[in-house]
């Protein structure tokens, strides 16, 4: 059961196990089930309100879901074990465990009162405990890896949307997570301001054994970078496959149709 | 009763009203220290995650803002003693004005809080700050700079509340002024100086608000 393409028999990094999300009447996610397998880059695809950014966020532990369980490398996440079963995670749980995960946002949310490496900084020294030395030269490297190095003192408003966003792709990194999430996080750019951030992404994936979950609007970089797409509708996966699968050949009426909108649009 | 200014006397008194004068700003400034931690408690506590300490706070908010201070500074300085706690006359006037303008406070840092983003508040989840890291490195210096001007204003409203105190018996300017007064029968000359003296300093306090605020401005203005 829950046997997806690249998954072994060893166990995911991500189980989402007949997860459902609500709000109010709303439901956002309809238990769904999705299994990441460690170091696998997964694109999420579909039409808008179709429930992409609620994945990553209840994963990310921002909300709470109302059903099902989230594992993370086996453990769970949205629950944790009592006596025979689970309980809901308490407030130290959820932070034990959020601190595999990273998250992109699609409005960046960087911390403008701080430069880019003080964005980088704060949380491996106040999370992490590591020393000021320490936490700049980590966060000066990752800035030098997405291509800042000149910009360290820099505040955000001082930087492109593009050059913050990549900021903000150091700054996850710099928690050392073994799950990154990333949530449109072009769509606020400049179109020519997109290729320096997917190129980030794209070092990412190739030099780390990072798992990657990835919302996008970017059909050509879902084809070129994910091992899967899924396709999102109504809260629902109701299309998943190898790109070439998803884009080539879809079975889906409503993949086809979203497919269809999205090449017109371009 | 004298009806000319007596320069005389204006000389004779100017050194007892200086020393009152430094009792009004003692007033003043351990006043508002206060009222700014009592107003961050009470703010932090309006967005507890346990209801009752929500709505606790929030009715404190609502019955302090509803009554006169001058009656909160009667309550503390002659009610408490009923419960057997006597406080001397400046802590009592003290507490009670820091209560006072701390309620007044919490809603404007509540509304400063309220202005940072939600992305905010998200993003350090996301790398997993605690709470109280989130709130003192990311929220609040977001929060606060916008807030200096009004936190500003209740500086000088509570500056020119102070005379309050005379009613108490606090030795400030306007009680100094009352029994210099009294003792001479000449009014006119303290009374006009202690009104030339609130002038001069809530011009002042003003004008160093303003400059504070454009000094802020430069360093809040970074926002994306
Ligand atoms: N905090 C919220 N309260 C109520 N409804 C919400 C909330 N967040 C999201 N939704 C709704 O949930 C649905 C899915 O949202 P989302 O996951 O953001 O969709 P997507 O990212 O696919 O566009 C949408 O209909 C949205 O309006
Ligand atoms: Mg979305």
């Amino acid at each position: 059961m829950n046997e997806s393409p690249a998954s072994s028999s060893e166990t995911p990094m991500v189980r989402f196990e007949r997860v459902s999300k609500r709000y109010g009447a709303l439901t956002v996610l309809d238990q769904l089930d999705l299994d990441v397998a460690s170091g696998e880059k997964v694109a999420i695809i579909g039409p808008s309100g179709s429930g992409k950014t609620t994945v990553l966020r209840v994963l990310m532990a921002l909300e709470r879901i109302d059903d099902g369980v989230i594992h993370i490398d086996g453990e769970p996440l949205t629950h944790m074990p009592q006596g025979d079963g689970l309980v809901p995670a308490d407030a130290r749980h959820l932070r034990k465990m959020r601190s595999h995960i990273g998250m992109v946002f699609q409005h960046f949310n960087l911390f403008p009162h701080m430069s880019a490496v003080q964005n980088c900084m704060e949380a491996p020294m106040s999370v992490l405990g590591l020393g000021k030395e320490e936490a700049h030269t980590r966060a000066a490297e990752l800035l030098t890896m997405v291509g800042l190095a000149d910009k360290l003192d820099h505040h955000p408003a001082q930087l492109s949307g593009g050059q913050q966003q990549r900021v903000a792709i150091a700054r996850a990194l710099a928690m050392r997570p073994r799950v990154m999430l990333f949530d449109e996080v072009t769509s606020a750019l400049d179109p020519e301001l997109c290729g320096e951030v997917l190129n980030v992404i794209r070092e990412l994936g190739s030099a780390h054994q990072l798992t990657m979950l990835m919302v996008t609007h970017q059909m050509g970089f879902a084809r070129e970078f994910a091992d899967r797409v899924c396709f999102f509708d109504a809260g629902r996966i109701a299309e998943q496959g190898s790109p070439e699968e998803l884009f080539g050949n879809p079975q889906h009426e409503r993949t086809q149709q979203f497919l269809r909108a999205v090449m017109e649009a371009i | 009763m004298n009806a000319h200014w007596d320069w005389n006397y204006v000389h004779e008194i100017l050194p007892i009203l200086g020393e009152a004068a430094l009792i009004t700003l003692q007033a003043t400034l351990l006043g508002f220290a206060l009222a700014l931690v009592i107003g961050l408690v009470l703010a932090v506590c309006r967005m507890a995650a346990n209801p009752l300490v929500r709505h606790a706070a929030a009715a404190v908010v609502e019955f302090i803002r509803s009554t006169p201070l001058l009656i909160q500074i009667f309550f503390l300085y002659y009610g408490l003693p009923e419960f057997g706690l006597a406080l001397d006359a400046m802590l009592a006037g003290l507490i009670a004005i820091g209560l006072h303008y701390g309620a007044y406070c919490a809603e404007v840092y509540r509304a400063g809080i309220d202005n940072v983003p939600r992305g905010q508040w998200e993003a350090a989840a996301a790398l997993n700050l605690p709470p109280q890291a989130t709130f003192r490195r990311i929220i609040l210096p977001q929060a606060i700079p916008p807030i200096v001007p009004a936190l500003g204003n209740y500086l000088v409203a509570l500056f020119k509340e102070t005379p309050l105190l005379s009613a108490i018996g606090v030795l400030e300017l306007m009680q100094t002024a009352k029994i210099l007064g009294s003792e001479s029968f000449q009014y006119t000359e303290p009374i006009t100086l202690v009104g030339l003296y609130f002038l001069v300093f809530s011009l002042l306090a003003s004008a160093l608000i303003r400059l504070l605020e454009r000094r802020l401005g430069v360093r809040a203005a970074p926002r994306s």
